[in-house]
């Protein structure tokens, strides 16, 4: 039985995460190879970096980073931020991620999903999607949630996964800091739609929220999270303890 | 020291760095020479089979690999890498492999019930039917990093794990000194790093 993946998400600027806080035994909460590190020690099932620099020297610099992640943390590196090329797949594939998440650079050129599937198999691109309701329909919004592109958002990621896109993030802007628990009715019209990965973005505020999303949805792969890692709100370790209590499968 | 075989397919950076990890040497070849006094092999592989054996045996890897396991040198091959160990795979069309393991590679489609998602990907507990020195250090649940959607069958007598995906998926096999993983051992925590150490030891 394959089990529930956890994975706790960071944003990288200039090469520092944004928005470390204290964990005992972590001295430099923003240094992304110890924050991976500590994550992986304590169960994250896999990372998932934003590289959030716009500057070509940010860039170079977010490169260095993640090579050394990859070679201290042996879980799966998921690696987003910026991608619309299929140079900048080869540019993170080179240094170590095993996967790429697009967004913005596929609404832009929807043919970058089907060309990097080609080159790269369908297991290595992630499609994220940033929706948001409008006017009761899911709808798509593109640069970090700012620009509303007035796609439809079960059409987009129908379409995303027929040009090859391996997994589905799923980032409700609705439910996205909120933490009041994830968007499940907008999950569940994804996850009706699509058989491949869905994973779950937006609204976790508590371990619960965690059993809540697997139990009401069980077609759902993962939850990601990233501010109620990071402030240490909840570790990873309590969220599988009491998934497993619930009979939801994990990797302990 | 361990020659990972660079033959132009995938990103290997993990693999070196994993061995490096557990303080084993390895060193990405495409050397013949440097396979052939290589300790350890470690055949990699990701994306599709054709590609990637038309890539093998165009480079001649194929044959040193071959001849190599052939002498007993012990082979690991990684996900595709253990896929191009057997005879043939019918992952679009049909395609000749190694031969060094007896069975073939079909689509997991086959088998697994119609709501399985494919590829089979994320971590997966693996079972063992019978033992073998590549898991001597594992105790307890041992889950690994999968990703793919074609499996290795018709190979019962290899078979030194599986995992539970709507049945029993081949996850691991053995013929004597040669060793393949469906899985990513670079990819899988501690056990992943333990399965390495152990094929360093062999």
């Amino acid at each position: 039985m394959i089990t529930k993946r956890i994975i706790p998400c960071l944003d990288v600027k200039d090469g520092r995460v944004v928005k470390g806080v204290n964990f005992s035994g972590l001295s430099d909460v923003s240094d992304p190879v110890a924050l991976g590190k500590y994550y992986s020690d304590h169960g994250a099932d896999e990372l998932v970096f934003y590289d959030i620099t716009a500057s070509g020297e940010g860039r170079s610099i977010f490169a260095d980073v993640l090579r050394a992640v990859a070679a201290n943390v042996f879980i799966p590196l998921t690696v987003g931020g910026g991608i619309s090329s299929l140079q900048d797949f080869d540019r993170v594939l080179k240094c170590g991620a095993d996967k790429v998440s697009v967004n913005s650079g596929a609404i832009r050129n929807p043919q970058l999903i089907y060309e990097a599937a080609k080159l790269y198999g369908d297991q290595c691109v992630v499609l994220s999607v940033d929706v948001k309701r409008v006017d009761g329909r899911f709808t798509v919004f593109a640069k970090g949630g700012r620009e509303n592109t007035g796609l439809d958002a079960l059409d987009w990621i129908v379409r995303g996964v027929e040009n090859g896109a391996g997994e589905i993030v799923v980032n409700s802007i609705d439910t996205d800091g909120v933490k009041g628990g994830f968007d499940l009715e907008m999950l569940k019209a994804v996850s009706d739609r699509v058989n491949v990965p869905v994973i779950a973005s937006g609204g976790a505020g508590k371990a619960e929220d965690f059993v809540a999303l697997f139990k009401a949805l069980p077609k759902v792969d993962a939850g990601l999270a990233a501010s109620i890692f990071h402030f240490g709100e909840v570790e990873i370790a309590e969220v599988k303890e009491i998934l497993a209590k619930a009979n939801i499968p994990v990797r302990r | 020291m361990i020659a990972i075989v660079d033959y132009g397919v995938g990103n290997l950076f993990s693999l070196v760095s994993s061995f490096r990890a557990i303080g084993a040497e390895a060193k990405l070849t495409s050397d013949r020479k440097e396979i052939e006094q290589a300790d350890k092999i470690v055949l990699p592989g990701v994306g599709a089979f054709e590609d990637a054996a038309k890539k093998l045996f165009a480079s001649g890897l194929a044959e040193v690999v071959v001849a190599q396991a052939k002498q007993g040198k012990p082979i690991l091959g990684i996900c595709l890498g253990m896929q191009l160990l057997f005879e043939k795979s019918y992952e679009y069309g049909e395609h000749r492999g190694l031969g060094l393991i007896k069975g073939e590679i079909r689509p997991i489609a086959d088998v697994v019930p119609k709501d399985y998602k494919i590829p089979h990907i994320g971590w997966n507990k693996l079972e063992f039917p019978k033992k073998n020195e590549l898991f001597r250090y594992l105790v307890g649940d041992n889950h690994v990093y999968f990703v793919h959607s074609y499996y290795a069958t018709k190979c019962d007598e290899s078979v030194i794990a599986t995992t539970e995906y709507g049945g029993a998926i081949t996850a691991a096999v053995a013929n004597k000194n040669v060793y393949g993983c469906q899985f990513h051992p670079e990819k899988s925590g501690e056990v992943g790093l333990k399965i390495l150490k152990a094929f360093t030891e062999v």
